[in-house]
């Protein structure tokens, strides 16, 4: 190697451990706060606590998230409609990836056309009428109306990767269970489904990631305090906002982001392999 | 279950069987919706006071000529959309051109970079991102490291955008995974050919790879300017839409007037100019497409 080469190589490792270090600095600074005093937060760039000075002592505050309830609490009534949000994406989107991949029938460009342009649409074009359905159905202030949609594959994302994913699979596969007399779904469940294993756990976790994201859903749908979800009570950190109780946030904000980091540092290879075939060419 | 010979006549049922769900929620959670949105917006409809009737467009040329606030929300959105956009499509292209080379730990980089796009949306993010930009926050300590006076990011109309576009500048990571897949992609051989004519690295980039991946640029600029135009929770959150609307994009505007006031009629008029907006500007991309995006074969 001559000596340019490895200078360039040097630089580009340069560039990717700076730009690294300074997308993983917010995180971080936020983990190490959790453990500072407050009056070691702020006015300097340390991650960590000054030497000797590390405390626990905002956390059993911090899991105290509101009056009534811990966090815990918040916890499970995300999983509430999380989990059925899961299975109701996995599900549908499985089918309906399944009859456009696999099939020919007629109307079937007009289905592939509308999955691209509901894919194009934003989920805000749907929401008032969708909130006055949901009102006569009885289904405001239910965890119902965070995961109902998503057992019929309004996830055209999901579906079109999951389309692209089965377009990669030889067609001999489920041809050779056809002539084996499976019906379409035992082809589905016994041929398929075990080789889109991979795709079904991206699809999953990335519906799960999001959900956790998810703030305007419970904001709109839920109003009653026993029904609030992790996001709404992380907000509610913001809102009576207490000048001395910085070390309880971060402490709050870190124990908010434990689950969803804990779920991508086990899972990250499916959540990377998701992301590029969702750019996969046609 | 099916009788042998009953399996193979209903075979042409089987795809719609399947689709069932999809032709369900396609007709109740979008088109039903979409057609009532356009009817709610050209209403006087409030869902609890009722119905008060056909107003034509009244609420549409309400929303244009005679509240300021929308046009500030426009202008508040555009701007997001106009910076953020170009920055993190620069971000992810740049990054994946260097994760390209035959470097060792790519993986390991890869996955780091995903962390803040799985992470963004999420509440606990938008407070620390409170916290950074805050009059004593690190953001400041480094500005007065380099010497620069401190600047007050969430009270100005002029910074308070740019602490938002930092944080969407800051998940570039999923863009930049598909520009790294599509770059993987570009055969060998045509660097090859580039290298014995003695063109440099960046200028085989500009030249050879960039035409070969502009379906991909294109995929992605439409990805990262939908995303941009919907932005709701760091503008809620962070900067509560001001200072002064400077951050107060059409998605909190429309939640304010469907959600808190319970205008429909003015949400939904607002909802469809919104559409209106977005989808002129990606008829313009694809439109100009033609010109700048290379299809092989």
């Amino acid at each position: 190697m001559s000596i340019r080469k490895k200078i360039n190589a040097a630089l580009r490792y340069a560039i990717l451990i700076a730009v690294g270090f300074l997308l993983a600095y917010p995180l971080l600074w936020m983990i190490g706060s959790a453990f500072k005093h407050n009056i070691d937060i702020f006015g300097n760039l340390a991650i960590l606590p000054p030497p000797g000075r590390g405390t626990l002592e905002y956390f059993p505050a911090a899991w105290q998230i509101s009056h009534d309830h811990t966090m815990a609490f918040y916890y499970v009534n995300t999983l509430r409609f999380l989990i059925p949000r899961v299975i109701g994406t996995v599900l549908s989107c499985t089918l309906t990836a399944y009859a456009i991949a696999r099939f020919s029938f007629p109307g079937k460009k007009i289905v592939f056309t509308l999955v691209i342009v509901t894919l194009l649409m934003p989920e805000l074009a749907f929401r008032i009428p969708i909130f006055m359905l949901y009102r006569d159905l009885g289904l405001i202030d239910t965890f119902a109306s965070l995961y109902i949609q998503e057992f019929f594959a309004v996830g055209s994302f999901f579906v079109f990767m999951m389309i692209q994913f089965m377009r990669t699979i030889p067609r001999e596969l489920d041809e050779a269970a056809c002539i084996d007399g499976c019906g379409p779904l035992r082809t589905l469940w016994h041929v398929l489904i075990p080789v889109l294993r991979p795709i079904i756990i991206t699809v999953g976790l990335l519906t799960f990631m999001w959900g956790m994201n998810d703030f305007q859903g419970p904001l709109i749908f839920l109003n009653s305090p026993d029904k609030r979800v992790l996001s709404l009570a992380l907000r509610g950190l913001l809102q009576d906002y207490d000048v001395t109780h910085y070390g309880q946030i971060f402490a709050a904000a870190f124990m908010g982001l434990i689950p969803t980091l804990a779920i991508f540092f086990t899972c990250s290879k499916y959540f990377v392999e998701g992301a590029i075939t969702s750019g996969g060419k046609e | 279950m099916l009788k042998p010979g009953e399996h193979k006549r209903n075979k042409w049922l089987t795809p719609y069987l399947l689709l069932l769900p999809w032709i369900i929620g396609i007709l109740l959670f979008r088109a039903y919706p979409i057609v009532m949105s356009f009817w709610y917006s050209l209403r006087d409809f409030h869902p609890i006071m009722g119905d008060r009737g056909f107003i034509g467009l009244n609420n549409y040329s309400w929303l244009l000529f005679r509240f300021p606030s929308f046009w500030r929300s426009v202008t508040a959105t555009l701007r997001y959309v106009l910076i953020g956009t170009p920055m993190v499509l620069a971000a992810a292209l740049f990054i994946a051109f260097i994760l390209n080379f035959k470097l060792k730990g790519v993986n390991l980089f890869r996955t780091a970079y995903y962390v803040p796009s799985i992470l963004g949306g999420n509440v606990a993010v938008s407070i620390v991102w409170i916290q950074l930009f805050s009059a004593n926050g690190p953001v400041n300590q480094i500005l007065s490291v380099i010497g620069l006076q401190p600047i007050s990011w969430l009270r100005s109309e002029t910074f308070a955008p740019f602490t938002l576009i930092f944080l969407s500048a800051w998940q570039f990571g999923s863009v930049m995974l598909i520009f790294l897949a599509a770059l993987q992609n570009v055969s060998q051989s045509l660097y090859e050919a580039a290298s014995i004519d003695g063109a440099g690295k960046w200028k085989q980039f500009v030249s050879i790879t960039m035409p070969i991946i502009t379906p991909v640029i294109l995929f992605n600029t439409v990805n990262v300017l939908l995303r941009h135009f919907q932005e709701f929770n760091a503008a809620f959150l962070i900067t509560n839409r001001g200072p002064n609307q400077a951050t107060d994009f059409l998605n909190i505007l429309i939640y304010e007037y469907a959600f808190v006031r319970f205008q429909f009629g003015i949400a939904s008029a607002m909802t469809w100019l919104f559409l209106a907006a977005i989808g002129l500007l990606t008829l313009i991309l694809f439109l100009s497409s033609k010109y700048w995006v290379h299809y092989s074969d």
